[in-house]
């Protein structure tokens, strides 16, 4: 089964205290869909779908029973004609948001999805802000401080 | 007997770092000399004491001691030496006393490297590195103590985890917590000249060495926890964006920040306050890795035995701690001014673009990693944020940053002209365009937009750094060119390493998993992967399954590779070994999954070009901080003990 | 000089999630399910295979549904505490006998006592995905009208039961119309 890697896979480490369930990633060695459009579709979703048991795994790699039983219900959707959206609603009607790691746009989430532009946005207002004062400000273009010309560089 | 001199050793040790931690602050308040002198030998004993107990924990392995709990839970008799030793940090218990270890060996370097220093404003970084010791060994000594006795003592121990029986996992939290530890002397220094009021800007040179030194240590520690994974847990993957991983990548980003706001300090006086913000909040989140990794308060593969009990100390430490720094920077930074000022285009522009950029990165993970736990505190239900999330939004902030720095490491302080800069860096700009529109069509099998504005970011911050090297190659003056340049160009050229190795590898890696049986092969590319056998195997204290995997290119054998699927006798858990061919070009990996019957295995075959290049980076980049350290202007300490005082500044007794 | 405070500010409110997030669990997941409709299902009764158990057979009473396994440690652990509430005899509780040997989990409840009304074999799962099962055992507390009230995860004990269940179960038999 080929995987393009713009889908990430994941490692555990069941370092849960003091036992070590030493959890292995699960090598889906089951039949490839003959379309690769859906092949692609059906990586790309189970690499966003939380194992609920493992937790910290996809279902893509988990060798949990329950990913095992959520690869084929995905497969069996794919092969039904839903579309991406449909199995990922399925998945959260019985499972709630945590089964998706891609977390999804909804009032809580705005601001999740939001904050990097607004953050960007006031950090550009920022400096501005800061830059606006400083180029008021006097300042000599030698000023000795004990270092060379390269090393002032540096 | 001996386990109970560890204990008593640390009890010794609280006591010695509480005389640290307060006498030479109250010394420093009133002036008393004698109290500021106590802090020199009350943290040397602090250090013997903390050695002494943490040798005993390393004997008490060595020696199979199966009365002390901690080893009864993570050693075996089977195990190997090395994992013996490297088993005392495996766990919660013991991973705290390496923390606290490695404390008091930056803070026996902090005062011996600042001997020179004022007594007044040495005195109070002792005493702030000694307060934080007595939080830690409080914590020790009241929640995880690592010489509890189990009685009757077992016959035999639990067995280090097997995942961590790997000699790169070993080194792996030793050298993490040299980072993001280190930390607290800048931190110290923060806290010292906020305390006092200090004005001028020696400080920011004092502290430069402190915090680069560190990060250093964070990079590499970050680094080898990075290919560990990769090659260890079967995935071929490298990051995660696990939360334990983001609590590490947090200080090293505000890190990041500090040592280049440092410079602005250094060079202009400018930007102190913040440069105070800088050093306070890097440690800050150095303790809130350490509270989000123990106290269970997020899932995470890294978290230790999560106990909200030990959380709630944690939290109360940090408050404490982080309450009292903020605190005093809201009260005293604001005296912390300049009136310097600097062109719109000049480096410092670039430097606070840069520092904007980096914090807004930190908030960016930062909000990725609480969000699950802030919704569930809301009653807004489970949440999950994953590498998705991460992914996608940390490009936002740090591609303009890769895209200025190659400007901005050439822009001259105050005033600059873009016609002058250009000068220099057009070439490596075309160069990198041209490349990388190039490698975007026709390498491997072509990438799309975004690999190629990857790489072209990640070729033009290599061009860039390259510039200052070649120009005094040219002038035949290589030897004249200063430490700390070399440093920065070197750490540089590291980041621009690092970045194509991440994209190339991200774009153009190939993988097919798929069910093989012994004289079965598999193609990817050009490569064919033969399944030649299967064999049994028994190691030290594990029993395996080794196939024997021929690699051919274009038809001729070019390796054989021996991937293992171990079951560790102890703990009867599976691993992985995976087996690699390494090049500096490309990784060739393949690894074993289930067994399918009759002979067949399910194997994953991995094909990932440049991915070395992404620790190669690394390396690369601390090699520049060790470099820039060695600068000359940070060993003019000396004369900084008589140099006139700052107006602002008592005077000192000293 | 206000914003001097904002990083103080900033960390006060953190440790304020934090410390509410000592007390809960993040790996603990609710049901999506509480207040709606039991997802509707019919499987062959395992005492029975002629015969099905489904949720048209647990309509019109408050019942449980059990989800359970031969397999399962924690089944095992609480499989008293379920005989105790099978005789007190206010509530009918039904089984999901998830992904299991029929055989072996007959003989189970043979050997340990059969505390169901009858038991639904699930045997590829699929029941227990629309339940939003994750982990045996799990128990679900059922209005008359089928409405989920009531979800708990991880092997029962009396104490949950006279605290937790009970109180709802009869409140919503006094609902029943």
């Amino acid at each position: 089964m080929i995987r393009n890697l713009a889908a990430r896979v994941f490692a555990t480490l069941a370092i849960a205290g003091f036992f070590a369930p030493g959890v292995v990633f699960a090598i889906d060695s089951s039949e490839e869909f003959e379309d690769p459009k859906m092949q692609a579709r059906y990586e790309k979703l189970t690499a966003e779908l939380r194992c609920l048991v493992c937790q910290n795994q996809t279902i893509a790699d988990s060798n949990a029973g329950l990913a095992v039983d959520l690869r084929r219900e995905t497969r069996q959707m794919l092969l039904d004609g839903k579309t991406d959206d449909e199995i990922r609603t399925f998945m959260v009607e019985r499972y709630g948001n945590f089964v998706l790691y891609r977390p999804p746009v909804d009032s809580n989430t705005l601001l999740l999805w939001g904050a990097p532009a607004i953050l960007l946005l006031g950090g550009a207002i920022a400096a501005a802000v800061v830059i606006r004062r400083r180029t008021g400000m006097k300042f000599d273009d030698e000023e000795g401080d004990g270092l060379s010309h390269e090393e002032s560089n540096a | 007997m001996i386990p109970e001199l560890g204990q008593f050793a640390l009890v010794i040790a609280l006591c010695l770092a509480l005389v640290q931690g307060v006498m030479p602050l109250a010394g420093a308040q009133t002036r008393n000399r004698m109290w500021m002198a106590i802090g020199k030998p009350a943290a040397a004993g602090q250090f013997v004491f903390v050695l002494l107990s943490f040798l005993v924990l390393t004997w008490a392995f060595i020696q199979n001691d199966f009365s002390v709990a901690y080893v009864a839970n993570n050693s075996n008799s089977a195990l190997p030496l090395l994992y013996r030793i490297s088993a005392v940090w495996g766990a919660h218990e013991g991973s705290l006393l390496l923390w606290i270890l490695v404390l008091n060996i930056w803070s026996i370097s902090a005062i011996v490297g600042g001997r020179h220093l004022p007594k007044l404003f040495n005195a109070r970084v002792i005493g702030v590195l000694g307060l934080v010791s007595v939080g830690f060994l409080a914590f020790i000594l009241f929640t995880s103590n690592p010489f509890d006795r189990l009685i009757p003592a077992a016959m035999d121990g639990r067995d280090l985890n097997p995942l961590l029986q790997d000699p790169a996992l070993a080194i792996h939290p030793p050298m993490l917590y040299f980072g993001y530890v280190g930390f607290a002397v800048p931190f110290a220094f923060a806290i010292a000249v906020l305390l006092e009021g200090r004005q001028g800007t020696d400080w920011a040179r004092w502290a430069k060495p402190w915090a680069t030194m560190s990060w250093v240590c964070l990079t590499l520690g970050i680094a080898l926890g990075s290919w560990w994974a990769y090659y260890e847990l079967g995935w071929g993957g490298w990051w995660f964006w696990d939360p334990v991983e983001n609590a590490s990548f947090m200080p090293w980003l505000m890190g990041t920040a500090l040592i280049h706001s440092l410079s602005v300090t250094e060079k202009r006086g400018l930007f102190k306050s913040w440069t105070l913000l800088l050093a306070i909040s890097a440690f800050s989140l150095s303790l809130l890795g350490t509270f989000l990794v123990r106290s269970g308060v997020l899932v995470s593969v890294h978290a230790f035995a999560s106990d909200p009990e030990r959380g709630l100390f944690i939290l109360i430490f940090l408050c404490v701690v982080v309450g009292a720094a903020l605190t005093l920077y809201a009260w005293r930074a604001p005296r912390m001014t300049s009136d310097a000022g600097f062109a719109a285009f000049s480096r410092e522009s670039f430097l606070l673009a840069n520092n904007i950029l980096l914090v807004i990165a930190t908030f960016v993970v930062l909000i990725g990693t609480l969000f699950p736990l802030v919704m569930d505190a809301l009653g807004q239900g489970k949440y999950s944020v994953g590498p998705q999330y991460f992914a996608a939004v940390f490009i936002i902030p740090t591609l303009p940053m890769a895209l200025l720095l190659g400007i901005g490491m050439h822009t001259a302080w105050k005033r600059d002209k873009w016609n002058r800069v250009s000068r220099h860096v057009r070439i490596g700009a075309s160069l990198a365009l041209v490349l990388a529109i190039a490698i975007s069509l026709l390498a491997w099998d072509g990438g799309g937009v975004l690999s190629a504005i990857g790489i072209f970011a990640a070729l033009w911050v290599m061009f860039a750094a390259l510039v200052d090297p070649l120009a005094y190659l040219r002038k035949g003056q290589m030897r004249r060119m200063p430490l700390a340049l070399w440093g920065m160009s070197i750490a540089h050229f590291g980041l621009g390493v690092f970045i194509l190795g991440a994209v190339v590898t991200e774009t153009y890696s190939v993988e097919r998993d798929q069910a093989l049986s012994v004289g079965e092969s598999t193609s990817v590319g050009q490569f064919e992967f033969r399944f030649d056998d299967l064999r049994q195997v028994e190691g030290p204290n594990y029993t395996a399954v080794e196939g024997v995997i021929s690699i051919f290119d274009d038809g001729e054998e070019i390796a054989v590779l021996y991937p293992q699927k171990r079951v560790y006798r102890v703990q009867q858990s599976p691993m992985t070994e995976s087996g690699i061919d390494a090049r500096l070009g490309r990784d060739l990996y393949v690894a074993l999954g289930d067994p399918l019957g009759g002979n067949a295995w399910s194997l994953r075959v991995q094909y990932k070009p440049l991915v070395r290049l992404i620790w190669l980076g690394c390396i690369i980049m601390s090699i520049g901080g060790l470099v820039a350290v060695g600068d000359r202007r940070y060993r003019i300490a000396r004369q900084d003990a008589t140099a006139r005082v700052p107006a602002g500044t008592a005077r000192e007794t000293g | 000089m206000w914003r001097y405070f904002l990083p103080i500010a900033f960390f006060v409110l953190l440790v304020g999630f934090f410390l509410r997030g000592l007390s809960l669990d993040p790996s603990e997941i609710p049901s999506p399910l509480l207040g709606k409709p039991a997802p509707a299902f019919e499987l062959p009764s395992l005492d029975d295979p002629a015969s099905t158990v489904g949720t048209d057979t647990m309509k019109g009473k408050v019942a449980l549904l059990n989800v359970w396994g031969t397999w399962c440690g924690g089944c095992r652990q609480e499989h008293d505490t379920l005989m105790a509430i099978a005789a007190t005899g206010e509530v009918p509780i039904y089984g999901l006998n998830w992904k299991d040997d029929p055989a072996a989990a007959r003989e189970m409840l043979r050997q340990m006592g059969n505390p169901y009304v009858a038991s639904g074999i699930d045997a590829d799962g699929r029941v227990a995905i629309d339940w939003g099962v994750y982990g045996a055992p799990e128990t679900f507390l059922l209005a008359a009208d089928g409405t989920v009230i009531y979800k708990y995860i991880g092997p029962l004990n009396f104490g949950i039961w006279q605290q937790e269940i009970l109180p709802l179960a009869l409140q919503a038999k006094e609902q029943q119309p």
